[in-house]
């Protein structure tokens, strides 16, 4: 293809990138670094229909416009805000580690800060989720291959049913049914013959409960990808691997999983970009009080009684350098096996 | 002098037959776009300014749950989105920071003799916001399950909780108290409420600096901690409108809840038989020794935009004169507790009176109260959970209160 004809062809992709992907970075991080203006203050009478007249501070919009028209970005912080204790908390963190205090004590008091508690339970939610949910698509996949064609097609719509449905909606189905008048609430109840016992109420079944999830909506991408994979493994090495006597087990050990390595790098990759910013179950289950993500942390600033923008923007750069960090070992090695190809 | 008066008379009736709001409203031309928050109250007063409309008026109205993220944004751009933002003590204040809305005083001049002057929300002289209803969070108890238990009705928390243990104790409930604390907004105007009850400032007068950090403020954690003894297990995703269901389906016998959902729990529908006949609303409990009710009160009202023009502005006043005017709320007697003349408190609005009168404070207006509300929601989330003691959760709130106002421009 003449260079130009290439360039015309994604012209218009390259002009979409730009706008809706980088230069929305770029203002995020722009703005990262910057914090409202000093608020002026001054001392007003209000009056409302409880409590009568009474003296109280109110922000000079006059004065602030005036400051605002000056920068309109606000004070430069550089990186305070990622430093403050709403983020990365390096003085708090310090403070924590000169102390005396042994390292579980330690860690319960870097728990405390937010940036770190959503980062534990990110990270904890993608390590676990991720791995799982792809075990399960493969052994899902492996099933329906072996099914006869007929049964096929309503088998792949129910397993894709997860997917389809909207992740706030399909976690608050779950939160529902897990819930002690729900019928898995109950059922758990019922088995454990505890009536106290509520998925809800406790940290590590709130964070069993969003894991379980994970992987349940999870699964069917793994799911589809690898069924999509296994078409496409060679009939003849499986043939030649069964008259060598190779079982269901070793057939799929030493021919499927290699042919399909590649597809799960892909996957994985996906998989866990996709669960850094995992955000709609710990709404649809109320989990804010035992756990929360970085992006429940974005959405926290810029939602309630006032925006936080420079914060969330914080948040949000740290999310995309955490992605890009998690992401690195596995782009390292697809670009090293692309070398590997060229050469 | 009769022939006028049947005249009157009959022209009134006329009037309200033919449903002819157009001469009432008396606006001649203009758009008129309202922004509210959803629920009953206000849903009835957009439905009663929208009877303004006509061929030469059009008014339309978003009631939405999310109107405090995009108020803000909707009358920033000129000319604003809505003319008219329906605001409460809180949602007033990033209108008034970013000087979004316009002094009323000359609309309220022309058109506004129907208003009494306690309607009239005065910031710095100027008349910002026009009041039309009460609200607070307040005590709902059941007679029956106290009588059984052999409790006196509780004037305060200490009274709630030896009225839990006493009902729990005879085995009349299992969780007997209820309270809207999910973390979140719920949670943290669940601290406000008991923290005003205490009488002390949430803030050094004249500064930005927090004073929570205080033995009233561990006296409202201690409180609000050992409700939870008596609470559901699932109390942490327990918000207002899930403790009115726990409430109506007579699992609960105390609980502190909205006024304005009031109506809705004394009505027939949704609760299971003995609650709504036993239910009595009373003012909030008092709290740490204190005289008044631990609960903020709160007044609704509407603003008008600053960034529309003058003739949509008077167009949006008198449709807004009309949803607010005697007439609507005499039909709708039961839906509010109305600040509106004429007046006479029905059953549902016992409650917030009871507040008023028990000289319960209202929801602060500080500029940075927002960011001491968001601190609150997000940092008492593990001390209700039981994990983390007073202590630390109100050097928790402390700091991210500072982290937030620093960076919010009002603290050093």
């Amino acid at each position: 293809m003449p260079h130009k004809t290439f360039f015309a062809f994604i012209l218009p992709s390259l002009i979409a990138m730009v706008l809706f992907i980088a230069l929305p970075i770029v203002s995020v991080v722009v703005q990262s670094l910057y914090v409202s203006h000093e608020q002026i203050l001054v001392e007003v009478e209000n009056c409302q229909p409880f409590g009568g007249c009474t003296k109280e501070l109110r922000v000079d919009s006059a004065a602030t416009a005036a400051l605002r028209e000056d920068q309109p970005l606000g004070r430069f912080n550089g990186l305070g805000t990622y430093v403050n204790r709403a983020h990365l908390a390096t003085s708090e963190l310090g403070a924590i580690l000169a102390t005396q205090a042994g390292p579980g004590e330690k860690f319960a008091q870097i728990l405390n800060l937010p940036f770190y508690k959503a980062l534990i339970f990110t990270l904890v939610y993608c390590f676990v989720v991720t791995p799982l949910a792809m075990a399960l698509g493969f052994a899902i996949a492996l099933a329906v291959n072996a099914l006869p064609k007929f049964t096929k097609g309503p088998i792949i719509f129910f397993s894709l049913l997860p997917m389809i449905i909207t992740p706030l909606i399909g976690s608050l189905i779950l939160y529902w049914m897990l819930s002690p008048n729900g019928v898995l609430g109950a059922t758990i109840q019922h088995i454990f013959s505890d009536p106290t016992l509520s998925l809800r109420a406790s940290p590590a079944l709130t964070w069993g409960a969003l894991l379980t999830y994970g992987v349940w909506t999870n699964a069917p991408f793994s799911f589809v990808v690898f069924y999509a994979g296994l078409q496409t493994v060679p009939g003849d090495t499986l043939e030649s691997a069964m008259i060598d006597g190779a079982s269901r087990w070793e057939r799929v050990r030493y021919v499927i999983i290699p042919h399909l390595a590649p597809l799960a790098t892909f996957v994985a990759l996906v998989q866990l970009m996709d669960n850094f910013r995992v955000f709609e179950p710990i709404v649809g289950f109320s989990a804010e009080a035992n756990a929360t993500s970085l992006s429940w942390l974005i959405y926290n600033d810029l939602s309630g009684d006032s925006q936080q923008f420079g914060s969330a923007g914080a948040t949000s750069v740290l999310t995309i350098l955490g992605v890009v960090v998690l992401l690195s070992p596995v782009l390292v090695r697809t670009w090293r096996e692309f070398k590997h190809k060229a050469v | 002098m009769k022939h006028i008066l049947m005249l009157a008379v009959s022209t009134a009736a006329l009037a309200l037959g033919a449903g002819a709001a157009y001469a009432e409203c008396g606006i001649e031309a203009g758009s008129v776009r309202i922004l509210s928050n959803d629920f009953e109250a206000l849903r009835t007063i957009n439905a009663a300014a929208q009877e303004c409309a006509s061929d030469a008026v059009t008014v339309t109205a978003n009631a939405t749950a999310e109107h405090k993220e995009i108020q803000v944004p909707a009358l920033t751009i000129n000319p604003a989105e809505y003319t008219v933002a329906m605001v409460a003590n809180n949602s007033i204040v990033p209108l008034l920071n970013d000087d979004l809305i316009r002094p009323l005083d000359d609309l309220v001049a022309k058109y506004g003799q129907d208003l009494q002057p306690s309607q009239l929300v005065k910031i710095d002289g100027k008349i910002m916001a026009i009041a039309f209803m009460g609200n607070g969070q307040h005590m709902f108890y059941r007679k029956d399950i106290l009588e059984k238990a052999g409790v006196e009705p509780p004037k305060s928390y200490d009274d709630v909780l030896a009225a839990a243990a006493a009902i729990k104790e005879a085995g009349l409930m299992e969780y007997p108290l209820a309270a809207s604390v999910k973390p979140g907004w719920d949670l943290a105007a669940e601290f406000v409420n008991d923290y005003l009850g205490t009488g002390a400032e949430f803030f050094a007068p004249g500064s930005a600096e927090l004073t929570i950090d205080n033995e009233n403020g561990l006296a409202v954690l201690k409180v609000m901690r050992d409700m939870t003894a008596y609470m559901d297990p699932d109390y942490l995703t327990y918000d207002a409108t899930e403790i009115q269901k726990e409430y109506e389906a007579g699992k609960v016998a105390i609980m502190n809840e909205w006024g304005s959902l009031a109506g809705a729990v004394l009505d027939d529908e949704g609760a299971v038989d003995g609650v709504v006949e036993n239910t009595v609303l009373a003012a909030a409990p008092t709290i740490a020794g204190g005289s008044i009710p631990a609960a903020a009160l709160w007044w609704d009202g509407f603003t008008i935009a600053k960034n529309i023009s003058d003739a949509d502005a008077e167009a949006s006043f008198q449709a807004m004169v009309h949803g607010i005017s005697p007439d609507m709320m005499m039909a709708n007697k039961d839906v509010a507790t109305w600040l509106i003349a004429g007046y006479e408190p029905g059953p549902a609005a016992v409650g917030v009176i009871a507040n008023a009168n028990g000289g319960a404070r209202p929801y602060p207006m500080q500029p940075y109260m927002g960011l001491l509300h968001t601190a609150l929601s997000t940092e008492l989330a593990e001390f209700m959970a039981g994990s983390e003691d007073a202590e630390q959760a109100l050097a928790d709130v402390k700091a991210a209160y500072d982290t937030a106002a620093r960076g919010a421009g009002f603290l050093q």
